[in-house]
């Protein structure tokens, strides 16, 4: 059995299972953020109403709340959803809740690693499409929406259908100047958006031995836009350290059987990679940044979960060091722990001599919410992970979507630019 | 199950479309459904009647997990959603929550069924008439899991 397969398995009690199975799986951590928080209170009072007992958790110590979509609070309704999902964690004993304004908070899927609150092997569940984010510590990491979060926060335990895995690999080390972000827009570009739906991709290879956690996360991040259940690499050593670095001492090395199947294999080469862009409305619409439009930007939005890590932020500093922004630049550490260390390492000096305007953790304007959104017509170079219309802000604004790099390049020139020919 | 057709001949219809980021604060479902389409349609929540059905190409829903999308949908009237395929979370949460039915068809119905069309779907023979212009069409037979707990009505009725 290949490392999906083998954890679902081992959740379901069955020694064997094979793609299309579906089983019941038991879940070993569950998520829920401002967004799907409130939607699932609102699930469990349907469910009171129709006189199903909802007053308990199946395991409250199992369950982590993030505070991040409408942090800070910009109008009424979601400071009340913060006042709701607090009383909510209060009320069922739930006592991971990263606030805002109360030290460590961010966005839920940086939690998940910086925190270390998932393991290799583990099954986790997230109210949040975004949840592939943690498959990259060896995990079955998938979102689900509210009725089946609710699900599992009563029972602690849900269905899937076991997917059929493909593996993505890569040869080789990426060159310099091009970063995960690059490779996992060349892999949607390949396969489109919806390439990888109801399926497992996998990443390895020795290029994705090399690479860094934080990168890895990044490929897991957006196999979301290619429309995956879930993305995987295998938990290596590198993995374990991560982990036990953040506290986490029980972290195993954990991978698929030598024997392990997968539906297709895909082989890039690291030494062909280049920087590209996602072009408007879609993560399909893939370009290499020098043959990209020559448009005229009006902001560069390094932040989320995707595109604000601590490697994330070193790879803009690198470019920002000692330039001028000449574009709107926000850069938004995607937790306050990244926020910390971005500080004591001198980047945010950097970024704040560059001009740039720091903000904190929040999912703010990579959904179009609040916090820096785009007028009509304006064109947005972006660390994030979508571009569909309207999703940073006017229906009829533009965001190209890049890695940390070559965001702040482009935000040095006004224009889409290759880090390296800055 | 008889009703109207309201058709977006495209594919890769997002949840950002179906319900723009900045209603994600939002639970009330009357209120979402007033929301519903507006990224794409601004006219759609004038237009949409009881017991209508959307039809639509590929990859319908992708994008973010929010239940918002089929909950907006379903409180403006919509009973399905007829597309050549679904987003796994847009389709999972649609059957769960049962909001409304993803009937996955074949290129026949999608070109032959136009807008404003009235159809009828028969679940228990995979059928689709359009009563408009007397036609048939096959649609896709739900998995076994995914047809178990439609009849249960939800995630939470059914009994694995």
């Amino acid at each position: 059995m290949n490392i999906v397969e083998k954890i679902l398995a081992r959740a379901s009690g069955k020694s064997q299972v094979a793609p299309d199975d579906v089983v019941f799986a038991k879940v070993d951590k569950v998520m829920v953020h401002d967004v799907s928080g409130p939607g699932v209170i609102k699930v469990f009072d349907k469910l009171k109403n129709k006189g199903v007992d909802v007053s308990k958790l199946w395991d409250p110590t199992k369950v982590w709340v993030a505070e991040d979509h409408f942090v800070p609070s910009a109008e009424k309704i979601s400071a009340e959803n913060i006042v709701k999902l607090s009383n909510f964690t209060k009320n069922y004993g739930i006592e991971k809740h990263f606030k805002y304004g109360m030290g460590q908070y961010g966005i839920c899927h940086t939690l998940s690693h910086e925190e270390a609150m998932v393991m290799p092997g583990d099954v986790y569940v997230g109210g949040d499409s975004h949840t592939n984010t943690t498959g990259a510590l060896g995990a079955f990491a998938c979102g689900l929406g509210h009725t089946d979060i609710a699900y599992v926060l009563l029972n602690g335990q849900i269905w899937f259908k076991v997917p059929e895995t493909d593996y993505f690999k890569l040869n080789g080390k990426l060159p310099d100047h091009v970063m995960a972000k690059d490779l996992i827009l060349k892999i949607i570009g390949d396969i489109g958006t919806d390439g990888g739906n109801y399926r497992t991709m996998q990443f390895g290879g020795t290029g994705i031995d090399e690479m860094s956690v934080e990168s890895r996360l990044t490929l897991c991040n957006m196999t979301t836009e290619a429309g995956a259940k879930n993305g995987i690499v295998e938990a290596d050593q590198k993995v374990v350290d991560y982990l036990s670095s953040r506290g986490a001492t029980n972290a195993k090395v954990f991978k698929g059987d030598d024997d392990a199947q997968y539906a297709n294999v895909y082989e890039y080469e690291a030494s062909e990679m280049e920087p590209l862009v996602a072009k408007p409305f879609s993560p399909e619409n893939v370009a290499i940044v020098r043959e990209a439009p020559s448009v005229e930007l009006d902001k560069s939005y390094i932040g989320s979960c995707t595109g604000a890590k601590y490697e994330d932020l070193e790879a803009a500093a690198k470019i920002l060091k000692g330039k001028t922004v000449k574009i709107r630049t926000e850069i938004l550490p995607a937790s306050i722990s990244i926020y910390k260390r971005a500080m004591e390492n001198g980047l945010l000096t950097i970024f704040l001599d560059a001009g740039v305007t720091v903000g904190p953790p929040t999912c703010g304007a990579c959904c179009g919410a609040h916090m820096g959104v785009l007028a009509k017509n304006e064109i947005c170079i972006s660390t994030t992970n979508r571009n569909f219309p309207g999703r940073m802000g006017h229906v009829e604004s533009e965001t190209y979507l890049s890695s940390p790099m070559v965001a702040a390049a482009s935000a040095v020139t006004g224009k889409i630019t290759d880090p390296r020919d800055l | 199950m008889k009703g109207n057709v309201i058709k977006y001949e495209r594919d890769n219809i997002d949840t950002d479309v179906i319900i723009p980021g900045q209603y994600l604060k939002v639970h009330d479902y009357a209120e979402l459904a007033t929301h519903a389409m507006e990224g794409l349609d601004p006219d759609f929540h004038s237009k949409v009647k009881e017991g209508d059905f959307i039809l639509s190409g590929k990859n319908f829903g992708c994008g973010s997990s929010r239940e918002h999308a089929p909950i907006a949908l379903s409180h403006s009237g919509v009973k399905a959603v007829l597309a050549l395929s679904f987003a796994r979370i847009f389709y999972r949460n649609s059957v769960d929550g049962a909001f409304l039915l993803p009937i996955e068809i074949e290129e026949d119905a999608y070109n032959g069924i136009s807008e404003g069309d009235e159809i009828d779907i028969d679940i228990s023979k995979n059928e689709i008439k359009n009563l408009t212009k007397n036609q048939t069409y096959k649609m896709k037979p739900f998995s076994e899991i995914i047809g178990k707990i439609i009849d249960a009505g939800g995630l939470f009725n059914y009994k694995p």
